[in-house]
């Protein structure tokens, strides 16, 4: 009995690491073969950075059980830390790659500290406060990175609030206030998603499987009985929040590269709650739904392009409908049914 | 031993307490001095002194909302007392979370039982665990050595903890499918995997049957024998109560009215009056 439970959790992660690649294969031997439309293209970053953020997202919903309305504010801190980053070591490390790398630490370390300044108050408390704190939260970067100007000369890096100047001799501007970051050498590859996205999973899944990653679920289904077998509540909440923080720093990071210029109001309310809705369609705690959701959900849109007329109105039923399919009770008992006989006749 | 429940005699200490015999020599492992706490201007207890020795079984009884789960709640910080002291092992406990206090050695189940009911049985354990295996988030991580080592030890430990209770086939299953009776063995292993000194049991054999509570008893014995630490416990089955329990306080209305032996308690007429009623004159 034991033996098959354990082999059954890690067997469903196995084969979710074994998807992503699959997944991966198939698309990059399709665009290799020009096999994809030149849009379908476009959006293989994009999509590989919004599963990271799914997958982020539903460590603190599903595994810490907390909510959380600002998940943009970190993708958002991570892709304005990282551009930097990226700007200015242009000419130390010339490899695109090693410097996408470089970034996307720096992205999610920003990130990675921003998570601690909003969650060491909040976490403290009980109850739906980190809610409403993220939610402030990502609007208030929104408007830090608006008014937010970052340039670079021979004596370094220069940053300034509502002054475009920046007293630089020469040099050029990197963070341009409200138009964001433009003209950025597009670093950002499919095959550097991919690999962010397997390394989320690992850190993910072997978190979860440990001692820490026990002690954090604990928490999410009771916190009194945790505590009383003597879990550090604020601990494990900030170490699951911090680390989702610092994911979708790197997510950020992933995206700002693969775009020509990106701006704060990129990164608002919406793709928070977008990026919420992946993680309930595919359902809380299970990784590979968060995966499906945000890559169908992305790309959804681009198809839906010839009704363009028609577009949202169609994305919000299918929406609607796969909320009902995975979540209605009715719909679940219909489909467990036709899988139970389907199992019985399997048998005999 | 023909009676597994054969107890020994009970002493009094330099206080008005009394302790089992075989615990003379050494310090009491729970010592509360005054003890109270005041929501508003209800005291739902008062003045509560209470010892209890190191290999005690001891039994805290009284009427509904005599203040007796409040007690557990006190001594495991869940609420922090207003008066008195709590002396753990001789150390004080003031200012201690409820986290730290079972760190300290005072481990507990609940009345309403809490389990991390979507995880399996065995990882209710392992959270038990908590602070007995340790190795550090990164290792967890990159699943270095020491990960594989821990991981090991606490599954044997925790295979080792459930066959208490027989119940080491169950390891697979969710907690929250379990039967009742079950659910409420796997919280006293979860508690007791947290390697306390002093285990508090808030209605063990609440829900279950005749043969279940006789079965817990002689557990319950069986782990006070081979882990030597103290029990204290809550019940309402006064068979369970008389039978195992060495010390037995009765609370009512937040102070006790009684203190003593099985014996004791049976034949006092506070306690009598406490549960039943006064006997109408005439």
């Amino acid at each position: 009995m034991k033996k098959m439970f354990s082999n059954k959790k890690t067997l469903t992660n196995y084969i979710t690491y074994a998807g992503v690649i699959l997944l991966f294969v198939i698309l990059q031997s399709m665009s290799a073969a020009g096999g994809l439309s030149s849009a379908l293209k476009g959006q293989l970053v994009p999509v590989c950075a919004y599963v990271v953020m799914a997958l982020s997202l539903n460590l603190t919903v599903g595994v810490l059980g907390e909510l959380s309305l600002g998940h943009a504010g970190f993708m958002s801190v991570g892709a304005f830390a990282g551009a930097v980053a990226a700007a200015a070591l242009k000419d130390v490390i010339p490899a695109g790659g090693l410097r996408l790398l470089v970034a996307m630490i720096v992205g999610a370390l920003f990130a990675a500290i921003a998570g601690v300044i909003v969650g060491v108050p909040v976490l403290r408390l009980r109850g739906d406060y980190l809610a409403i704190v993220t939610l402030a939260f990502g609007e208030i970067i929104k408007s830090i990175v608006t008014n937010l100007y970052v340039g670079m000369d021979a004596n370094g890096l220069h940053a300034s609030f509502l002054n475009p100047t920046l007293h630089m001799e020469g040099g050029k501007i990197i963070i341009n206030g409200p138009m964001g970051v433009s003209g950025i050498a597009k670093i950002s590859s499919f095959l550097a998603g991919f690999l962010l996205i397997m390394v989320t999973l690992v850190i993910i899944f072997n978190l979860v499987n440990s001692r820490s990653g026990r002690a954090i679920m604990a928490l999410r289904d009771n916190r009194i009985a945790a505590e009383s077998v003597g879990i550090n509540v604020t601990k494990y909440k900030l170490m699951a929040f911090v680390i989702s923080a610092a994911l979708a720093g790197a997510a950020g990071t992933l995206f700002a590269m693969g775009q020509n210029t990106v701006s704060a109001s990129k990164f608002d309310f919406n793709t928070s709650i977008l990026v919420l809705v992946f993680v309930v369609l595919g359902g809380l705690g299970r990784m590979w739904g968060s995966i499906i959701a945000a890559a169908a959900l992305t790309v959804l849109p681009e198809l839906l392009r010839e009704f363009s007329e028609y577009r949202m109105l169609i994305y919000a039923i299918v929406l609607i409908l796969v909320m009902l399919a995975t979540n209605n009770p009715t719909f679940k008992n219909f489909f467990s049914k036709i899988f139970k006989r389907k199992g019985v006749k399997n048998h005999e | 031993m023909s009676n597994p429940f054969q107890k020994t005699k009970m002493v009094p200490v330099p206080s008005h307490s009394i302790i089992p015999e075989r615990d003379l020599g050494k310090a009491p492992i729970l010592e509360c001095q005054h003890l109270g706490i005041e929501f508003g201007g209800l005291k739902a207890v008062n003045d509560l002194n209470l010892t209890i020795g190191r290999t005690e079984i001891a039994g805290l009884i009284g009427p509904n909302g005599a203040g007796k789960t409040t007690v557990f709640n006190l001594l495991t910080k869940v609420y922090h007392p207003t008066h008195g002291t709590i002396l753990l092992d001789g150390k004080d406990t003031s200012g201690k979370t409820t986290e730290q206090i079972n760190k300290m050695g005072i481990a507990r189940t609940f009345q309403n039982i809490r389990l991390f009911s979507n995880l399996s049985v065995e990882d209710n354990v392992k959270i038990g665990l908590h602070n007995q295996e340790v190795y550090s988030t990164l290792s967890g991580i990159l699943r270095l050595p020491s990960y594989w080592k821990k991981e090991k030890e606490a599954h044997e430990r925790a295979l080792e903890l459930l066959s208490i209770f027989d119940m080491q086939d169950m390891a697979g299953m969710k907690a929250g499918s379990l039967p009742y009776g079950a659910q409420r063995r796997l919280e006293i292993v979860r508690a007791l995997a947290t390697n306390p000194k002093l285990l508090l049991l808030d209605e063990p054999a609440a829900g279950m049957n005749p043969s279940e509570t006789a079965e817990l008893m002689e557990n319950i014995v069986k782990i006070r024998d081979t882990f030597q630490i103290a029990v204290l416990l809550i019940e309402h089955d006064m068979n369970l109560v008389m039978n195992i329990c060495e010390g037995i306080c009765v609370l009512n209305f937040g102070e006790v009215i009684a203190k003593g032996t099985a014996e004791e308690i049976q034949g006092n007429p506070v306690v009598i009056e406490a549960y039943l009623g006064k006997k109408k004159e005439g």
